[in-house]
């Protein structure tokens, strides 16, 4: 995509709806033991947007996932999918939903199926999006497109299984399957939270590309509100199983509205800020 | 200057393959530890962190295998030790290690005072049972922890609650040197806060008089440790206090790393993360020469041949490199 496109695609009257929900609830359990996981939440996602959704385990982030994805089902609201309230009642249409939707989840490891070789992972994507006629050179091409596009060499990939790569390589695999799938929307549930500092760099960036590239939308799931303001546009922020607060990255993270964000952002680690007891004791062991 | 609570002097250990192959994942090791001083060690995953931790216990058990270096506590040197002699006398009273998933340390089908009850038996036989529940209970106290919670199972708590048991009882016989392998990157930012303030707690009131801390998040590093420690394939190429490390690297390496920190705040979102490119060497034949030279930017033809001794800096600080203090900051300036 070149950069008019890109400017002509994020601009407002352009933008497509790409994802909505209305009066969205998850309720586990019932009776005396009813727990409130998502508690009627609006939303409305465009294309070509980055969102992050932040907020401390047990918050409801990863049912909301969850459910965006169908595979759990919603207890009362409603999700709509390119405009239409989505219909996964059969096999069938869920096939069809997830051609639109598609997910990386946290562990990479738990991620693969381990008696598949990777050739068969990416031919796999190749498959389901409708390239079962085509001929093996042209397959063979389009897999060697989406390792380059992730900085992996090919070659060295074929004949080998995902459990001899390590976890960074693993999670851009994932992504090289996103890339070939080409689904209008990307939800990453914490892909970075097992990777090390150096690789997650390479991750965060591609997921920039993905977006950049294709116009993807994504929706970035974190505990980290580091995380967040790096890659995101905007970032909404998950309390209970509510949104308490949302808006572009920088109104977010550097003018925290509501007492929760502040709470979180106090908690996080930052190196020109430090906590109050580091702070303290540092000045009392400096150096001379 | 404090007491030297823990000396390592050219540190080697190996793991021994299926194959029989040697994998030298901590070579040549050496740094001192003072009393009331914390040093954080940083680097990629698969440097050798996590096996200098388990060497330093001089608990050796295959594959691991101790090739060279001495171990010293508080004067008393513990390399070399059989490891049932190491059990007793020092696990628990002079080192103390907590786990990534320390949380997952926890019998479901016992109590928390059980587990505090083996520790101090397994060191004092003759322990009666009030002493041990009054020992547990003044510790819960001091560290702000719950005293019912000696009395639960380790399923009826939550996961940062679990973590901090898990370090109020492992540290419960005041040990001299505390080891702690990344006992934050589990849980989410509220609970590791708690985590970090009690492990701050128990070094401020002399609990534990020095403390190791691994990790690989250096925003994170940089509040809870005084000394920063790098680490890369088996080596340490860098030392230094926290402010030196984080706003002044020096090795090539150390700065690369630098790159990768992601805080929020104001200014940092039009930064661009840099990746380090490359791989780390394979340690089953580690390169002659310095082992980022491969990855390096600055690498000269002499780095890939001859190998560098970790020598001292300006300012205390030690690094791992061919280029003098100087130099490095005279390539840093040209590349900006």
């Amino acid at each position: 995509m070149s950069s008019d496109n890109i400017e002509k695609a994020y601009s407002k009257e352009n933008r497509e709806l790409c994802l909505s929900g209305k009066g969205v609830t998850k309720v586990f359990g019932f009776g005396n033991r009813k727990t409130l996981a998502v508690d009627n939440v609006d939303f409305e996602f465009y294309t070509g947007d980055l969102i992050s959704i932040v907020g401390e385990s047990g918050s409801g982030k990863t049912t909301l996932i969850k459910m965006l994805l169908g595979l759990t089902s919603v207890t009362d609201g409603k999700i709509f999918f390119m405009g239409k309230e989505r219909d996964i009642r059969t096999r069938q249409k869920k096939k069809e939903y997830w051609k639109g939707i598609q997910a990386i989840f946290q562990d990479p490891f738990s991620s693969y199926n381990i008696f598949n070789k990777i050739d068969s992972v990416l031919l796999d994507c190749i498959h389901m999006r409708g390239g079962r006629r085509l001929k093996k050179k042209e397959k063979i091409e389009m897999m060697r497109e989406a390792c380059s596009f992730v900085n992996l060499k090919f070659d060295e990939m074929t004949n080998k299984y995902p459990f001899e790569l390590s976890g960074g390589q693993m999670q851009r695999l994932m992504i090289a399957r996103i890339f070939l799938l080409r689904p209008k929307i990307l939800l990453a549930d914490e892909p970075t939270s097992m990777i090390d500092a150096c690789s997650r760099a390479t991750i965060l960036d591609m997921l920039l590309k993905l977006r950049d590239e294709i116009g993807m939308m994504i929706i970035f799931i974190t505990h980290d509100m580091g995380l967040a303001y790096y890659v995101s546009d905007t970032v909404y922020i998950m309390e209970k199983g509510k949104f308490v607060e949302y808006g572009s990255a920088d109104e977010v993270v550097l003018n925290p509205k509501a007492e929760y964000t502040k709470q979180l952002l106090n908690d996080v680690p930052k190196i020109h800020d430090p906590w109050e007891f580091s702070r303290n004791r540092r000045e009392v062991t400096a150096p001379d | 200057m404090g007491n030297i609570m823990l000396e390592v002097n050219g540190l080697t250990t190996k793991y021994v393959t299926r194959f029989k192959e040697n994998v030298y994942a901590v070579s040549d090791v050496s740094f001192t530890l003072e009393e009331g001083r914390s040093v954080g060690i940083a680097g990629e995953s698969g440097c050798g962190k996590s096996t200098l931790a388990l060497s330093l216990m001089g608990y050796y058990f295959a594959p691991l295998h101790y090739i060279k270096g001495d171990i010293i506590i508080d004067g008393k040197n513990i390399s070399g030790m059989k490891p049932d002699d190491v059990r007793k006398n020092v696990l628990g009273t002079e080192i103390a290690y907590i786990p990534q998933a320390a949380m997952n340390a926890l019998n479901p089908t016992r109590k928390v005072i059980k587990f505090i009850e083996d520790v101090i038996r397994a060191h004092d036989p003759k322990a009666t049972k009030k002493d041990i529940f009054d020992l547990a209970r003044q510790r819960f106290e001091v560290l702000n922890l719950p005293v019912e919670t000696l009395y639960k199972y380790s399923v009826e708590l939550s996961g940062g609650m679990k973590q901090r048991t898990v370090i109020a009882v492992s540290t419960i016989l005041s040990p001299k040197v505390l080891i702690a392998d990344e006992p934050s990157s589990a849980l989410d930012v509220t609970s590791q806060k708690m985590v970090i303030k009690m492990i701050r707690d128990l070094m401020d009131l002399g609990l534990i008089k020095s403390m190791i801390f691994i990790t690989h998040e250096l925003p994170l590093l940089y509040n809870v440790t005084d000394d920063i420690m790098v680490m890369y394939a088996a080596q340490l190429v860098e030392s230094g206090t926290a402010d030196q490390m984080i706003f002044d690297p020096l090795h090539p390496y150390s700065k690369g790393l630098m790159g990768s920190i992601l805080v929020p705040e104001d200014g940092t979102r039009d930064v661009k993360l840099v990746a380090i490119p490359g791989t780390p060497p394979n340690l089953k034949k580690p390169p002659e020469g310095c082992r980022f030279a491969e990855r390096c930017v600055y690498a000269t033809p002499k780095c890939k041949v001859s190998g560098v001794a970790y020598h001292d800096f300006d300012n205390n600080r030690k690094c791992r490199c061919h280029m003098s203090e100087n130099e490095l900051r005279e390539a840093y300036a040209n590349e900006q």
